[in-house]
């Protein structure tokens, strides 16, 4: 039996959850998605999340601050109006790297920081006045539950129901 | 999962199951305000409003009606300007780096503590700009050419790389806590049952869903931007001391500055989280999760930056005299012995002597003790600030301009303004903000609870 049904298993224990989906992957069922409230630790090879790479996003943008922040201060104090400052001319970058470490430092941190920030909510869609699409709003609070699609690996729904029953679950639903 | 030693004490006390801890902190956002925080907000907005007042007079007279003179240039505008600051080092410093030390205490108090930081910085943030006296013109400090002409900012003058550090800093740590309150609002927005609330957290809450992708991305920016703003707390505070360390005022023309001002200010910041605290734990009825355990660990961090200000103040004071220079050492022993000597010995006693006191165990594990520690600190940490400013600057190399400090009513009310625009601020974040990090404080339950740690174990590893 092939059908589009969404079945949603409802756990009260992290550990419960993450046994149970051990188990059920080992039997060829697919997770989908799991809602917690909290992030449940070894559940992602589990049910085979990547992990992000957001980090990665992070690192270049904090090159593109660095980048920016030598570049735009090379053009202010070199090129554009050098200054002697105190006796200490302003005629070679080189010779100013020292002075511009700290605003380097900053502008690195600060576009690294924010661009992952907006990164991080784009691909999340948390934004303001989006809605929230968890199927449980104890999910938030103190239940975990799994989301499976039966179609995905091809099981009916009867025989789903029944591995789930084994995992210790407290409330299996359909939609 | 992980298992921690029996004789560690446990974190959360009591019988708690996760939505229990849900519960324990939504009660105070659900619940009507007691009497107790009406009158505070009262005190701290009637405070507020004074100091408002006494801004816009400032703003609109000029910065003549400050005691500042021709020889003290700067005083109580920039002693409050680094005293904000310092005290807002103790919330990135506890998010950032014991989340990178993996320390879990800090999860009880780190949410209270970044919001003290981000409004700390606000505070301290509002004196540069009265400082300068044309607030309209404080577009000048971004790198726009001046006049829009083609002369620039300064970069190689440390008061711009402040400008840099301070807002790089305050809207770095504003997004880190704000992503950490997201999944927090989410857990508000799904348990209330008001039209209203529910409509203000949903907006708040970004639409968290809390599905496996969402929480691996978020312990990895979690801990990203931990490694990010570990460096920016201790960058802030070495630019700050920069304005004063790369003049050539004796008293100020000190290399030992940058360290000695970071760890005064976790000094003090920390003292402000304990001041804070002990009164919210009481009036939240958080005991159980604030528990002594915490103060005791804050109280031992007061112990080890206490004393290496300590140290640094008695370095600078031998080097003022070993480096064989006149005006250093005249510097360091008018601060000790001239007209501002209470200054110098309110400081030294407030900040090197009474933090001490901490090695006994009796002490640090006081609450009414540590209270009243948390308000001499930052008693203190005023005080050195002020003496590094006010007594370098009064005596000028030209005894005929030599002069004392004496704020005028301005200087007080607007000190006294943004301490109570500060309590104004966190008032209303203790009553509209889950003041613990639910989702991080139900991932130790189980490790670090009470019942759960005194159960006999099941795992098999």
């Amino acid at each position: 039996m092939k059908d589009n049904k969404t079945i949603y298993a409802m756990y009260d224990d992290d550990m419960t959850l993450l046994a149970g989906a051990k188990e059920l992957v080992a039997k060829g069922i697919y997770i989908r998605d799991v809602f917690s409230p909290f992030p449940i630790h070894g559940i992602d090879p589990v049910i085979g999340i990547k992990q992000t790479r957001l980090a990665i996003c992070a690192f270049i943008y904090g090159l593109v601050g660095l980048s920016l922040a030598l570049a735009g201060m090379y053009y202010f104090m070199i090129v554009d109006w050098p200054m002697n400052i105190g006796g200490k001319p302003n005629d070679f970058f080189y010779q100013n790297i020292p002075a511009f470490v700290p605003i380097s430092f900053e502008f690195t941190v600060l576009l690294a920081a924010h661009g992952m920030a907006l990164t991080y909510f784009i691909r999340n869609w948390t934004l303001p006045g989006v809605t929230a699409r968890n199927p449980y709003p104890e999910t938030t609070n103190d239940r975990f539950v799994m989301e499976i699609h039966p179609s995905d690996f091809g099981m009916s729904v009867e025989d789903l129901t029944e591995e789930l029953q084994k995992t210790g679950t407290i409330l299996i639903e359909e939609r | 999962m992980h298992q921690e030693a029996a004789i560690r004490e446990p974190l959360i006390l009591g019988e708690k199951s996760y939505s229990q801890i849900t519960d324990d902190v939504m009660a105070s956002v659900v619940g009507k305000a007691n009497r107790s925080w009406w009158i505070a907000i009262g005190i701290a907005a009637v405070m507020a409003a004074w100091g408002i007042g006494c801004i816009l007079y400032l703003i609109g007279t000029g910065i003549g009606t400050w005691g500042l003179n021709k020889t003290v240039g700067w005083a109580w505008d920039i002693t409050n300007f680094v005293w904000w600051v310092g005290i807002g080092h103790a919330g990135t410093l506890i998010s950032a780096v014991l989340l990178l030390f993996r320390q879990k205490w800090r999860m009880a108090i780190n949410r209270s503590a970044e919001a003290m930081t981000i409004f700390a910085v606000m505070m301290a943030a509002v004196w540069p700009g009265i400082h300068m006296g044309r607030i309209w013109l404080a577009y000048f400090v971004f790198p726009l050419p001046n006049q829009f002409g083609s002369l620039w900012v300064n970069f190689n003058s440390p008061l711009l790389w402040d400008v840099f550090a301070i807002s790089t800093y305050f809207s770095v740590s504003l997004v880190f806590w704000y992503i950490g309150l997201i999944p927090d609002f989410a857990t508000i927005r799904d348990k209330v049952t008001q039209v209203v609330p529910k409509k203000v957290y949903s907006l708040l809450a970004f639409g968290w869903t809390g599905n496996a992708k969402a929480w691996n991305r978020f312990e990895e920016i979690s801990l990203v931007l931990a490694g990010l703003a570990t460096p920016l707390v201790f960058s802030v505070h070495s630019i700050v001391s920069m304005d004063f360390a790369t003049s050539v005022i004796p008293g100020w023309h000190t290399t030992i500055f940058p360290p000695y001002f970071v760890s005064g200010a976790v000094f003090s910041g920390f003292a402000m989280v304990q001041t804070l605290l002990i009164i919210m734990r009481k009036v939240m009825h958080l005991e159980n999760y604030i528990t002594i355990k915490h103060i005791e660990y804050m109280n031992i961090v007061i112990i080890v930056t206490g004393s290496i200000v300590g140290v640094a103040y008695l370095t600078e004071l031998f080097i003022s005299w070993y480096s064989g220079v006149e005006y250093e050492a005249y510097a360091f022993i008018n601060r000790a012995t001239g007209p501002y000597w209470w200054a110098y010995w309110a400081m030294m006693t407030c900040n090197v002597v009474s933090p001490q006191v901490f090695w006994f165990k009796k002490l640090r594990t006081s609450i009414g003790f540590t209270f009243f520690m948390s308000i001499v600190v930052n008693i203190g940490m005023w005080f050195e600030r002020f003496v590094i400013i006010v007594t370098s600057l009064h005596r000028d190399y030209l005894p005929s301009s030599w002069t004392m400090f004496h704020p005028t009513f301005v200087d007080i009310g607007c000190f006294i303004g943004t301490i109570g625009i500060f309590f104004v601020l966190f008032l209303l974040f203790a009553r509209f903000f889950p003041v613990l990090p639910l989702n991080e404080l139900k991932t130790i339950l189980k490790s670090s609870g009470e019942q759960y740690k005194n159960q006999p174990t099941t795992e098999e590893h």
